[in-house]
């Protein structure tokens, strides 16, 4: 398993392998935002957390069509399914390179976004945290999406309708941990929320997706 | 332990190809599958492989003992030759790939990045991976395929060395690679019958 994650780490940092292109397209996103909407700072950051939040999901959304598809193309895919590993372990590990090359920077360079959009001080602990919390279901979800779309050419766009409508819940409590936060108002019930939905996908999800790859691999 | 393969049907698409396919891969031996194009050699090494489920019949003696080999090599072309194969090396539980970098004559190319390779060249690595894998079934899908002479020798030499150690295989080739141990196979008279309802019989 570990030998699966390096290898994926290793490509996505590679030429070619995506990595940091999530984080650009967040950067430009966020920083588009005060150009359409004006230099209110008021405005602004009554929106930050909303804005953030999405921007960070959308950035994700952009890398998922990889996860398997690469793997599928050269052949990988079927020989890892011959390989000692369970399914569900690919899957897995799969989901976790995603969100280590992923998420996790978008997790990191939030905070930075958030001075563009004038973030209320009080709100960066918790953009941080709903954003840790909340991005392994994305990456989780999305690994779900892409083993249901491997091996149809131009996938991608199926992918992110079938991805999107399942990502409205992590969403909806992550801005609103991020939102309330930022109104220093209590946090807990949407961050509760928010954790429950991620243990929950991530306990659950690895096993569907190991079904569907399964399915198409045939 | 011998790899039996009884009274198997094979589909693809849903459409059963071959029927009643029965043979026996012992230790030490080769089968070589033999039929012309579409006659359901591959659909039969993937069901073979654990990659389909059999439409009927039963596979023993290949779970998690086999080493598959596709048309596909799985080859990362971002990745060095020695990175491709010590990550299978790892999959697979296995060290050394020293000896088939050494196998398949691939020392000079070692720091090579996979995606500036021939076409054979890539074969080769992806042939290496069998190596790697430690398991004693393999199971080929055209292996020789843009491999010059003298790589198809090695290839069959890899083979020879695999079989004398007990290990065995199962390929499906239109080349003879002059393998004493190897037996051929025809799939040709285990062709699935088309299923026709009473309605079509109406009309033969």
């Amino acid at each position: 398993m570990i030998a699966l994650l390096t290898r994926d780490m290793r490509l996505a940092v590679r030429a070619g392998g995506g990595f940091g292109l999530g984080l650009a397209f967040f950067l430009i996103v966020v920083v588009m935002v005060p150009f359409g909407v004006g230099p209110e700072t008021a405005l602004l950051s009554r929106i930050a957390p909303g804005v953030l939040w999405i921007g960070a999901l959308l950035a994700c959304l952009l890398s998922l069509d990889r996860i398997f598809a690469l793997d599928w193309e050269d052949g990988s895919l079927d020989l890892l399914a011959t390989a000692p590993l369970p399914m569900e372990a690919i899957a897995v590990v799969k989901a976790l390179a995603h969100w280590l090359t992923s998420a996790l920077p978008l997790v990191l360079a939030a905070p930075a976004l958030g001075v563009l959009l004038n973030l209320p001080p009080a709100g960066y602990l918790w953009l941080i945290l709903s954003l840790a919390v909340g991005t392994p279901a994305l990456s989780v979800i999305g690994t779900f999406g892409a083993a249901l779309t491997v091996g149809l050419k131009r996938g991608g766009l199926l992918l992110s309708l079938l991805v999107l409508p399942l990502y409205v819940p992590t969403l909806i409590f992550g801005a609103e941990v991020a939102r309330r936060g930022a109104e220093g108002l209590a946090v807990a019930t949407p961050l509760a929320m928010l954790a429950g939905i991620s243990a929950g996908a991530v306990a659950l999800l690895p096993f569907a997706s190991a079904a569907v790859l399964r399915i198409n691999l045939r | 332990m011998d790899l039996t393969v009884r009274n198997l049907a094979v589909a693809r698409g849903g459409i059963p190809v071959l029927a009643g396919v029965q043979f026996t891969v012992s230790p030490g031996r080769a089968l070589v599958l033999r039929g012309p194009n579409g006659s359901g050699k591959t659909t039969l090494l993937r069901t073979v492989a654990g990659l389909q489920p059999p439409f009927e019949g039963s596979v023993t003696g290949a779970e998690d003992r086999i080493a598959y080999a596709a048309h596909a090599d799985g080859i990362k072309s971002m990745l060095s030759v020695t990175e491709n194969l010590s990550f299978w090396a790892r999959v697979f539980g296995t060290g050394e790939i020293a000896p088939a970098l050494a196998a398949f004559d691939l020392d000079a190319l070692r720091d090579r990045l996979a995606g500036n390779l021939s076409a054979g060249q890539k074969r080769r690595l992806g042939l290496a991976r069998l190596m790697v894998t430690g398991r004693p079934v393999w199971v080929l899908d055209e292996p020789t395929v843009s491999l010059d002479a003298a790589s198809v020798a090695l290839f069959a030499e890899a083979v020879r060395a695999h079989l004398a150690q007990g290990g065995s295989a199962l390929m499906a080739t239109h080349i003879d690679l002059g393998l004493t141990e190897a037996e051929p196979f025809d799939v040709t008279p285990f062709r699935a019958r088309p299923q026709l309802s009473h309605a079509d019989e109406a009309f033969l």
